[in-house]
């Protein structure tokens, strides 16, 4: 490689973009560690004069029932949305295989629409369709079956269908980009070998785009982990994720210390999880 | 026959899916354009008047411009920044390249929420709650991992012997850049431009963390109070939506004009 300008150069380029990350990414990071072991508070003396309280944040995790709740209700939240999406992002993007071209641009600006809005705007659409007088209900009046309040009597369901709703265009992108990737001959032979289309499916379709599939369901665990704004105007803290649970502890009883435990409770999934995803993409890149 | 029944299944299910897909959608747009409009999708008594409605009200129009200041702000810090790290990534030999590497990526994911509190915390001691400024420099040090994950893949595909022709004419590293480099890295540069845009523009919660002056809200947070009111004007909410969905909307499609060879998925290595 020819080199042109001192080899310091090399630094000043990419120095600026580290500095900013430094300050505003891998600091609060930190901080974030170091705070869950304090009791930083937001107001009052110890939000000057915090303490290093060693575990007892991840002690009072552990007794505190409600952090017991919040966790099995972002599961059921992530596992929900995630394998909705997935699923759903295959199935429109396995149906709109070869149909008529205005057909699949239609469908798929559709769903693509919803994914697009921004998050606030997804929140109020999915909000106004399952409100008591919404949409939805207006729709089963039609059929005759009664009015279901179900953003009060099923809040955790009706914030998975609309994340399912506002985030199932990118599996089906990333499935359709799949499929079309399959090479023609292996589908040819397996039609020659008398397979039908379940057992071409099963057999040869869904074991070719598995990386695929693997990569994407990380993609959307993390994005999903992280939801807050949806979650948040759509039933407010009715629905206790991690993130909302962090929030309200944090913001609403002052507890930062305690607040940014919770979040390492999150930080670490998401951790495990990132490191995953960059394991998978980490072997591509020497590919 | 039994191939032609399936496909027509295929396109009953679709259709079905589509119908549900764009219901809550449609509310949007009829409501927006409705006279008296309500909380379920109905026919509208057509009426301009909710648009104009929002569009002179100087608080909305004041929420929309602290949205561009936020998005265009960050969008080009990080632009600019990750183009010069891209550079250096790129062209120079780097002993733990491949680390920093996976680390933007590692970064890439990692939810955002997580590090609100200490972000909040942070923010209040460098006097920067509740300043615009501020959000500016966290959502582009925030998209900073991504960008640069991206501009460094499409930096890898302009060719080094165009550069080298622009040294033996005399041309300094930097003048290589400016007129060589950069030209053929647009349309990279425009999607990572037009991606840390739009995450910006949609973004709820890091202003409602950052900020406690309602003069600086931006959409996301002027839209999120508007529809917590008691006695909500649906088709004035609607509107707003639409016109703040609006720009999300345009920006992704001209996107799609240059990925049209594909989508590339979030690792952008495939792009």
């Amino acid at each position: 490689m020819r080199k042109k300008g001192s080899s310091l150069s090399k630094f000043g380029y990419l120095l600026p973009a580290i500095i900013l990350m430094l300050l505003f990414f891998v600091w609060p990071i930190i901080l974030t560690i170091y705070f869950s072991f304090t009791n930083l508070a937001l107001t009052g003396s110890a939000a000057a004069n915090f303490q290093f309280i060693g575990l007892d944040n991840y002690q009072k995790m552990l007794t505190d029932s409600s952090v017991k709740v919040s966790l099995i209700t972002t599961v059921i939240f992530v596992i929900f949305s995630v394998v909705g999406q997935s699923v759903l992002g295959f199935v429109i993007a396995y149906l709109m295989k070869a149909k008529n071209k205005i057909f699949r641009r239609v469908v798929g600006a559709i769903v693509l629409a919803g994914w697009v809005m921004p998050e606030t705007v997804a929140a109020i659409c999915a909000y106004t369709f399952m409100t008591d007088k919404g949409t939805l209900n207006e729709i089963l009046g039609f059929f005759g079956i009664g009015m279901v309040s179900w953003l009060f009597k099923y809040p955790l369901l009706s914030v998975v269908l609309a994340n399912i709703w506002h985030g199932t265009a990118f599996s089906m992108m990333v499935y359709q980009s799949a499929l079309d990737n399959v090479p023609e001959d292996v589908m040819e032979s397996a039609k020659m070998d008398g397979a039908n289309k379940l057992q071409t499916l099963f057999g040869v379709t869904i074991p070719i785009i598995k990386d695929t599939a693997l990569t994407n369901t990380m993609l959307i665990t993390l994005s999903t982990l992280g939801t807050f704004g949806m979650v948040y105007t759509m039933t407010g803290t009715t629905v206790q994720t991690l993130p909302i649970f962090m929030y309200m502890r944090a913001f609403k009883n002052y507890e930062l210390g305690y607040g940014t435990a919770i979040s390492m409770l999150v930080l670490l999934i998401g951790a495990v999880f990132s490191i995953f995803y960059v394991k998978i993409q980490g072997k591509e890149m020497e590919g | 026959m039994r191939a032609k029944q399936e496909k027509r299944v295929a396109y009953i299910v679709l259709t079905i899916v589509a119908v549900i897909f764009a219901l809550p959608l449609a509310w949007i747009v009829l409501a927006s354009l409705d006279k008296n409009a309500s909380l379920a999708v109905s026919m509208p008594d057509l009426t301009g008047e909710n648009y104009i409605e929002v569009l002179t009200n100087p608080a909305n129009l004041r929420s929309f411009f602290n949205g561009l200041i936020i998005s265009l702000g960050a969008a080009t810090i990080v632009i600019v920044l990750s183009t010069l790290a891209a550079y250096a990534l790129s062209r120079y030999e780097m002993k733990h390249k491949k680390i920093f590497m996976l680390s933007m990526l590692f970064m890439t994911s990692l939810p955002i929420t997580t590090v609100m509190v200490p972000v909040f915390k942070v923010f209040v001691s460098f006097g920067l709650y509740d300043n615009l400024f501020g959000i500016v420099l966290f959502m582009a040090a925030s998209g900073m991992p991504y960008a640069i994950w991206m501009m460094k893949n499409f930096m890898d595909s302009v060719p080094m012997s165009f550069e080298e022709a622009a040294w033996v004419d005399g041309a300094s590293r930097f003048r290589g850049i400016l007129k060589v480099v950069l030209p053929l890295m647009l349309p990279g540069i425009f999607t990572v431009g037009i991606y840390t845009f739009s995450g910006c523009w949609g973004n709820f919660f890091v202003p409602f963390i950052l900020l406690s002056s309602s003069e600086k809200y931006p959409a996301s947070i002027m839209l999120y109070q508007f529809f917590g009111q008691h006695s909500v004007a649906y088709g004035t909410l609607a509107a707003y939506s639409a016109v703040y969905a609006l720009p999300s909307i345009i920006l992704y499609v001209i996107t799609q004009k240059w990925m049209s060879q594909g989508f590339s998925m979030g690792g952008g290595d495939k792009g």
